[in-house]
């Protein structure tokens, strides 16, 4: 699974950074987690409010920051 | 974090999450209430300062108005950010495409206060909007808007100098971001959009933040705001305010209308150029800027102020430098600028 956090390096985006890397070792994952700052790179998935979260390539969240919870269920269902 | 221990989306019952909001608009209109009469109370009775002494009255002034303003953010954020969860940038593009500009202009400006949008997404939400067709007259005005008619500024100015300066502001604001979009729109700058701009080709579909939230994810959403904005302005609040107080007991009365009346002409410019470092502490300067009308400070120079200090900041204009060329990052200075210059002056010379 290969995971990206969209956004250049707002307080949010941390946030969302944070979460998303404690929902997977939470759920035991084999995944790559990937920052991404750049601003034509994030505008080139269709977001046009940060942070998001993109799970292999597709975008999941986009503009606000779920909780953990949330996050897991999210990362199962794009697993599948 | 506790958060990470629940499993599974919260389930709540409508009893709960209904019960709870209607319990807290309860205990936040009690404590409006109880505000003033416990500010003297404390002072006078527990403090035991006797009243109209200089420093009780200074006393009183900070703990009434910190507990004032520090309660109307709570419940005005609240309340504008569970309306705004409704509302996305994805929306408000959709609303936007295909409008001419004039009519785009107005309803870009009013999109820009009603849409949930941080600036720090300026330079995606640029680019998603330019490259979707998007005039860019018509983006600016969403981006001028966006930033100054913010609901920490309303506030602040309300909970300082009531509403008709609030709603001044609001007015004023909405006009600068129409008519700086439409005059940016109308000289027809696109030439000095940075080119990867249109390059950009927008795969994936774009996911829209406002659907398939529940009440209960828009209250926790909302909650979430409150705390994140209340944390981190209360350090400047309070040392704003702490000042502002002391200005109100110990600066004699009209001392600032010899330098900053209505009849200085360098006080608004000065005011503006002040304004653009001093980007994301309006809440600790505002107070103090109160303070300053209070001894005679004219209020177009402090509208002028205020705006200049939400929507021409440092950090948007380093962020949007991304993808305006110098000469269009000038032009939009420039053109935003003179709208605030213009709504001071005015504002000065009629009130």
């Amino acid at each position: 699974m290969k995971i990206k956090v969209l956004g250049a390096g707002c307080a949010n985006c941390q946030a969302l950074e944070k979460r998303t890397a404690e929902a997977v070792s939470l759920l035991g994952l084999q995944a790559e987690i990937e920052k991404v700052t750049d601003y034509g790179d994030i505008a080139s998935y269709g977001v046009m409010s940060t942070p998001a979260l993109v799970v292999d390539e597709k975008v999941v969240v986009a503009g606000r920051v779920p909780k953990v919870a949330e996050l897991q269920s999210l990362l199962v269902g794009a697993g599948t | 974090m506790s958060t990470a221990l629940r499993a599974g989306p919260a389930v709540r019952s409508p009893w709960h999450v209904w019960g709870g909001l209607a319990a807290a608009a309860a205990a936040w209109l009690f404590a409006y209430q109880v505000n003033g009469p416990l500010s003297r109370w404390v002072v006078n009775d527990v403090a035991g300062f006797t009243p109209e002494s200089r420093l009780g009255d200074a006393l009183e002034f900070f703990i009434f108005d910190t507990t004032k303003i520090l309660l109307l953010l709570a419940g005005i954020i609240f309340a504008v950010t569970v309306l705004r969860s409704f509302m996305s940038v994805e929306r408000t593009r959709a609303l936007l495409g295909g409008r001419r500009e004039g009519v785009g202009n107005v309803a870009a400006a009013g999109l820009g206060v009603v849409t949930p949008f941080c600036s720090c997404s300026a330079v995606p939400a640029f680019i998603g909007f330019v490259a979707a067709g998007v005039p860019l007259g018509i983006t600016m005005s969403f981006l001028i808007a966006s930033p100054m008619v913010n609901e920490v500024a309303i506030v602040l100015l309300y909970g300082l100098f009531g509403w008709q300066v609030a709603a001044l502001y609001v007015t004023a604001g909405l006009v600068v971001a129409v008519v700086a979009g439409w005059v940016i729109g109308r000289l027809h700058l696109e030439r000095w959009i940075e080119s990867f701009v249109f390059e950009t080709t927008l795969r994936g579909q774009p996911v829209d933040a406002s659907r398939g939230l529940s009440w209960s994810d828009r209250f926790a959403i909302a909650r979430e705001e409150v705390r994140t904005i209340i944390s981190k302005i209360w350090p400047y609040l309070l040392a704003g305010i702490g000042i502002g107080a002391a200005i109100h007991g110990w600066v004699p009365e009209g001392f600032f209308v010899r330098y900053a009346g209505p009849d200085n002409p360098l006080a608004v410019p000065v005011a503006v150029g002040l304004g653009i470092p001093l980007y994301s502490n309006a809440a600790g300067i505002l107070p103090l800027v109160e303070a300053l009308h209070a001894k005679g400070l004219a209020i177009g120079t402090v509208l002028a102020f205020m705006m200049s200090v939400v929507a021409l900041s440092v950090p948007e204009l380093v962020l949007l430098r991304r993808v305006l060329k110098p000469h269009l990052l000038a032009v939009f200075v420039g053109v935003v600028g003179v709208g605030i210059l213009a709504v001071g002056f005015l504002f000065n010379l009629v009130l």
